[in-house]
């Protein structure tokens, strides 16, 4: 299995410097990216058997080259297009390397995302694509990924791609005045992948892949083109953060342990010395943002050998930032177990309160799974139950349900 | 989120409608589904066939007992269903109160549970 982790590795890695090659030469990023697809696939199949070749990159580049130009060719019917993509046709692909490439290649990884999460596009088609195009995953490994059948990602992975066509987007960063804002797509591209994948609990869908190692790696090669900017740094410290915590979030059978509950021997030592470095010196520079503060508020959790440990004080405080410069009703909803472990759980149910005018919110098993805890913490055991079952009845996770239930019942007790 | 779209029918109102606007309802349906895997939504979905064809399955100590059935007295039975992955309920909402039949006859729409979830 190791050497098909490792060619598996090795194909994603190459997969977008290979399309930026084909896009950069012929344009046409759509017929591109099947092109690459195409040739990843050959490798696949081929590598194993054959042996690795010399130039790994550059046999991808000639074999997808040679199917889009074939596919261009075929196309026939509008002549000059055919000229010129013969003309463009190289003789000895990526064979002049520069000596900078692999910063060449980085800015390429960005570049290519800054495509991808191309602003006409819905974020679950902007997804979906950046899994393909960028992280070089098939069609079939994305749809089990959103559990989703074959044919639909493959509708809205080709009908995204005709899209981006359609509004003539062309190889190139964004101009400086639009840069800010297309860079923070791209973020929340990557922290939607991070999240579905973090969301999939083990069992019985162990198979599905690695959506949170993916955006990992992802996050990283943008980090490396943008080493500066402390928003990027954030996000990448806030998924090393909370994946250090990933063995301890399960129980063998996929039951859902809250985070204070874990067994934090179990965290990722590793993660968190690498999460909290980045967050220490993205803070130091920034400008700050939402990602760090999360980041932040992570590296706290993380500090804390025993969940008592925590210092609650310095979480609320980074919370009541992260309301002021990025509110919404779930950054209220968390800052409320922070007050609640600093003031007391009935200042947190009164912090919920607030919430409770929120239509959607108060909708939300969560509002009522905290307001059970919170309720519970304070010895109100009715009103904890009560709670805990609406929660259970709105909640539409199944481990989630299952949790809930399980509070409901303990507190209730026999009889 | 997935939500399961249930899709109503009044099978003898269906049958009674004149052809072309049993088609236009098809194509309007149709042209929906397209739009929804343009914005990834669209999950899938099947029709099924007349309500007349149903048959109930029951074990009993043991034994099955299959019937007939339910023909329902209720006049609305549920055709078919389509399954919409989207960021909110309002929306599946939205898109339910686009069908066709939802102007016709009624929609239900249903979250799914999902087998994900994440620490509290």
């Amino acid at each position: 299995m190791t050497a098909g982790d490792g060619l598996e590795g090795l194909l994603r890695e190459l997969a977008p410097q290979v399309l930026a090659a084909l896009v950069r030469r012929y344009g046409h990023f759509d017929l591109a990216e099947d092109a690459v697809q195409e040739a990843l696939i050959a490798a696949a199949e081929q590598w194993p058997d054959q042996g690795l070749p010399e130039r790994p990159r550059g046999w991808l580049v000639t074999v997808a080259s040679r199917r889009l130009t074939d596919q261009l060719r075929s196309e026939g019917s509008r002549r000059r297009r055919e000229e010129a993509a013969a003309a463009a046709e190289p003789g000895q692909p990526a064979s002049a390397a520069p000596a900078d490439e692999p910063a060449r290649d980085q800015d390429d990884t960005l570049t290519l995302l800054f495509l991808c999460c191309h602003s006409e596009l819905s974020p679950p088609s902007q997804l979906a694509l950046t899994l393909r195009a960028v992280a070089g995953l098939t069609t079939a490994e994305i749809a089990r990924a959103f559990l989703v059948p074959e044919a639909t990602m493959a509708q809205r992975i080709s009908r995204a791609k005709q899209r981006i066509a359609a509004a003539g987007a062309s190889f190139a960063p964004p101009p400086s005045g639009e840069w800010a804002e297309r860079l923070a797509v791209v973020l929340h591209v990557l922290y939607l992948m991070f999240n579905e994948g973090y969301a999939a609990t083990s069992g019985p869908d162990a198979s599905r892949p690695e959506l949170t190692a993916e955006a990992i790696r992802l996050t990283r090669a943008v980090h490396a083109s943008l080493p500066q900017d402390a928003e990027v740094t954030g996000l990448l410290a806030l998924m090393l953060l909370t994946e250090a915590r990933h063995p301890a979030r399960t129980t063998a059978d996929g039951s859902l342990v809250p985070l204070a509950e874990q067994d934090r021997s179990l965290w990722r030592p590793d993660l968190i010395e690498e999460g909290t470095g980045l967050i220490t010196g993205a803070l130091a520079r920034g400008p700050l943002g939402p990602y760090q503060l999360q980041a932040a508020i992570a590296a706290v959790h993380a500090e804390a050998r025993h969940g008592d440990d925590t210092d609650w004080r310095q979480i609320l405080a980074l919370y009541d930032l992260l309301e002021r410069i990025a509110p919404s009703p779930v950054v209220t909803l968390n800052r409320a177990v922070a007050v609640a472990m600093t003031r007391g759980p009935q200042a947190g149910l009164d912090v919920l309160a607030t919430l409770q005018s929120d239509d959607r919110m108060a909708r939300q098993h969560r509002l009522a799974g905290l307001r059970g805890h919170l309720h519970e913490l304070a010895g109100q055991r009715e009103a904890a139950v009560a709670d805990y079952r609406l929660a259970a009845q709105r909640a539409t996770s199944l481990p989630e349900r299952r949790y809930l239930e399980s509070r409901a019942a303990r507190l209730a007790g026999p009889g | 989120m997935k939500y399961m779209l249930l899709i109503y029918q009044n099978p003898a109102t269906w049958r009674d409608l004149p052809e072309p606007d049993r088609q236009a309802i098809m194509s309007e349906a149709g042209a929906l589904m397209a739009e929804l895997t343009g914005t990834g939504e669209w999950v899938g979905g099947e029709a099924l066939a007349d309500p007349s064809t149903t048959r109930t399955v029951r074990v009993r100590d043991g034994v099955p007992a299959v019937t007939d059935g339910p023909f329902a007295e209720a006049k609305e039975q549920m055709v078919g269903y389509c399954i919409v992955d989207c960021e909110t309920q309002e929306r599946a909402v939205e898109i339910a109160a686009r069908w066709p039949d939802a102007r016709l006859w009624g929609m239900e729409v249903r979250p799914l549970l999902s087998p994900d979830g994440v620490e509290m």
